[in-house]
């Protein structure tokens, strides 16, 4: 019995040990977009779309289980192990598609981070730029250890959709029916927002960011039965998250009026009959959500491009020792928070085209995962056993085929 | 141009092979030096264009040209069979983590620069430079693109960055490999610890064991001390239980504890039982303080004289423990029943005369703590008394072990 507790006590240490890059990458996945897409959702069509949630928690557990399982394993990123074994150029050309998408995803945050703040009567002229000189400075004059504190802190802080949620008083009965049973209307748009919600949940700058967090905290293959619950249940959480969020604006616009909405804040604004907590908590959420994106995106990208690449890079590092880096990652947030205060900058069209890149480079990177989750010689015995190789191709070309769905309707839209 | 005589590796690959009577047999696919035959020269050319690759040994090539490719003066090739001698350049250099043994981090290889040397009329190619940076990534994109002239031309805007081959470490986890490349990581050990570390944890998990395995177990002791503590753990678990343990003995008996602490019962219950009688004792007895109390920062390696000794003594007693110069400053005095009664700083040994008495020399006031004193209280003496070292002492007043400022400095950076 003593043995068992203190086996147990170890894996509970353990469990402590890992958490941050699993929950952090979920959770981060419901970023403003994120916000806007399942607010459109909810107030559009009410409950109905509840019942996806489910089969996108398991497409995002498949795809973060594996980048997981290889940093613990081979102890190096993403970019590192596609550059070591497909060579600069592939790399090269992911690399630069993956900042051009980040970039564009940067600038939706600062937008969040804008229109938030704008219910709270703040000015974007004083927001955006305090927001980004903040982001700058936490991450490189913090260390990544203390960062990450932040970050999981900031996780708590989506609770605020839970509590709106409930605010609103939704119809439970409903949303635990519509949770489970799947309804499919044959609608243009109702299909282009089921797909928009799996396009917006699994994204390439997640699956780096996921293996570089797991290696920079240095979770062993020992360790990964811990790391893998931890993923586990960052993606649930998300999708909980999720919930509440459709739930909110089902019971708060979609009841009075089904609409169309074009911006979480204006997700934000119709909660405000129902009192102005619920406004205040979901414009508070959105804020949270725009902002901790906007701190981890620039950071990823720079981190992820110069692994690949082969620069110095790391927030440990002076600016001198890693110029690539530090500059990359300047850019990133000066640029993506210089065009939110340009008034005539079309950034609607530029989000609508992040996606579709993003939907380009997306089938890219889950089929290099496979291929290098499957290479015996990287992984021994953590590689993918056949039945789970089955369910990770079947997940990969479900999610590709979707993705691509929706880029060739948002396309279509833009015209 | 000066570089006339250099070639990279990117402008040999795909370069044509002629036979005697100037027709095209094939073109380079990759090259290989043979580390136990020559550490520089290209010792194999491996050509394509039939089925398998052929080799072309160096002595076979007449000459080398960047505008027209290769001349053979033989023309008996043999079908490639994999050669475990052999360094494949593409294969197994390209786009891999090497050791900069100078700049002391880890890089990526983009590129090899070559030089080509006339060798009893033959030309032979000799590697000069490891190329990192954005010139060689500027190479690698365009190779087979644009002609190699060109190339050249564009490149001279962009500064080069490259590492002498001589001070290239190349990595290799598999043991038997190391030996077949000749690799060792001797130059290693001639670096500073703490620039080892950094190297060592930049590196992946194989990688890693594969250098602490090699290196003589007393640098190893002190890089192993400079890492993360969590590293720490994953790498001895990694390594076979006698050579953890001879890494384990260099350690200093609390430094070892610590780490030892981190393990999983079993792990670190091997590693001791491979470990000699007497620092095992030592880290035994220190195993069993909490982590956070005087006896679990203290350590046992300092010099005690009895009460009555002389200056002669002591000098005497200092020579006797010559290893533990480098980091004392205060000698301990204690009586016929070991129970601590003074200190005495260093420094005043040189002022004294030979014959006097320490007790004399000692300290008015003894500060001193018991075994069991919690941490926090430790790093408020040192703070509050200016210490440099304070001796701990067991229940019965008998001196235990001491802890120094470099043991407060730890615990308040881990805070």
């Amino acid at each position: 019995m003593r043995k068992f507790l203190s086996r147990f006590r170890y894996h509970v240490a353990v469990f402590f040990a890992v958490v941050g890059p699993g929950f952090i990458t979920a959770v981060v996945d419901n970023d403003s977009g994120g916000i806007l897409t399942y607010s459109q959702a909810g107030a559009q069509f009410g409950y109905l779309p509840l019942w996806t949630l489910l089969p996108i928690t398991v497409l995002l557990i498949i795809a973060q289980e594996m980048c997981s399982r290889m940093g613990a394993v081979t102890g190096k990123g993403l970019s590192d192990l596609i550059r070591e074994e497909y060579g600069l150029r592939i790399t090269f050309v992911m690399m630069a598609l993956l900042v051009i998408v980040n970039l564009t995803n940067v600038m939706s945050e600062f937008a969040g981070v804008a229109s938030s703040l704008e219910l709270f009567h703040i000015s974007r002229y004083i927001s955006v730029p305090l927001a980004a000189v903040a982001v700058w400075f936490l991450v490189v004059k913090g260390n990544y250890q203390s960062v990450e504190k932040i970050f999981l802190f900031a996780c708590v802080l989506y609770v605020t959709y839970v509590i709106s949620g409930f605010l609103v008083q939704p119809d439970w009965k409903e949303a635990a029916i519509y949770s489970v049973k799947p309804v499919l209307l044959l609608q243009p748009a109702y299909l282009y927002m089921l797909i928009g919600m799996v396009g917006t949940t699994i994204a390439p700058w997640m699956q780096f960011y996921l293996q570089a967090a797991v290696v920079e905290k240095g979770v062993t293959a020992k360790e990964y039965a811990e790391s893998r619950i931890e993923v586990i249940v960052g993606c649930v959480m998300t999708s909980v998250i999720a919930f509440f969020i459709i739930v909110a604006c089902a019971g708060a616009i979609y009841r009075v009026q089904p609409r169309e909405i074009h911006d979480a804040a204006e997700a934000a604004l119709g909660l405000k009959p129902f009192g102005q907590y619920a406004f205040l908590l979901f414009s508070a959420g959105l804020f949270n959500a725009s902002i901790f994106a906007a701190c981890i995106l620039p950071l990823s990208t720079a981190y992820t491009v110069c692994e690949g690449l082969g620069f110095e890079s790391g927030v440990n590092k002076k600016i001198s020792e890693a110029p690539i880096f530090y500059f990359l990652y300047t850019l990133l947030i000066v640029v993506g928070a210089g065009v939110v205060l340009l008034p005539k900058f079309p950034l609607v069209r530029m989000i609508l085209w992040s996606q579709v890149l993003n939907g380009m480079l997306l089938p890219f990177i889950l089929i290099f995962m496979i291929l290098l989750i499957n290479k015996k010689e990287l992984m021994g015995e953590w590689s993918n056993p056949k039945w789970f190789n089955f369910v990770s191709w079947v997940a990969a070309v479900v999610i590709i085929g979707l993705t691509l769905a929706y880029v060739g309707m948002t396309i279509r839209g833009m015209q | 141009m000066a570089d006339t005589n250099l070639l990279y590796f990117t402008e040999l690959v795909s370069m044509p092979v002629y036979d005697l009577k100037g027709r095209r047999i094939g073109r380079i696919k990759d090259a290989a030096v043979v580390p136990l035959v020559h550490p520089a020269r290209i010792d194999r050319f491996l050509m394509g264009g039939t089925e398998a690759f052929l080799v072309i040994r160096y002595d076979q090539v007449a000459s080398i040209n960047l505008n027209r490719g290769i001349d053979l003066n033989d023309e008996q090739l043999v079908p490639y069979h994999d050669d475990e001698y052999m360094l494949r350049i593409a294969r197994d250099l390209f786009d891999q983590q090497i050791i900069d043994v100078n700049g002391r981090k880890v890089v990526r290889v983009n590129d090899i620069t070559m030089e080509v040397r006339k060798d009893q009329g033959r030309d032979t190619l000799s590697v000069l430079e490891v190329d990192i940076g954005v010139r060689s990534i500027f190479r690698r994109l365009l190779q087979g693109v644009v002609p190699p002239r060109l190339i050249r031309r564009l490149q001279h805007r962009i500064p080069p960055n490259s590492i002498r081959w001589d001070l290239a470490n190349v990595v290799e986890p598999d043991p038997l490999r190391r030996l077949r490349l000749n690799i060792s990581y001797s130059r290693l050990e001639e670096m500073h610890p703490a620039d080892l570390a950094d190297i060592v944890e930049e590196l992946g998990p194989a990688e890693r064991g594969a250098i602490f395995e090699t290196i003589d177990s007393e640098v190893a002791a002190d890089a192993l001390t400079e890492i993360d503590p969590k590293m720490q753990a994953s790498i001895l678990e990694s390594l076979e239980p006698e050579k953890a343990a001879d890494i384990v003995e260099e350690m200093s008996p609390d430094e070892a504890a610590d780490l030892l602490n981190e393990l999983e019962d079993e792990t670190s219950e091997e590693i001791l039982d491979e470990m000699d009688a007497a620092p095992k004792g030592e880290v035994r007895e220190l195993l069993e303080f909490e982590e956070d109390s005087a006896g679990g920062l203290m350590n046992t390696e300092y010099v005690s004289l009895h009460e009555n000794a002389s200056v002669m003594d002591a000098l005497a007693a200092l020579r006797g423990n010559e290893d533990l110069l480098e980091s004392l400053n205060t000698l301990f005095l204690v009586d016929a029943e070991e129970k601590l009664c003074g200190v005495i700083p260093l420094a005043r040994l040189f002022i004294a005369s030979g014959g006097a008495k320490l007790k004399d020399l000692s300290a008015e006031t003894l500060i001193q703590v018991t075994v069991d004193e919690h941490q926090d209280r430790v790093t408020e003496l040192f703070d509050k008394y200016n210490l440099l070292t304070l001796p701990v002492v067991d229940e019965d007043g008998k001196l235990a072990g001491v802890i120094t400022a470099d043991d407060i400095i730890s615990v308040l950076r881990a805070k």
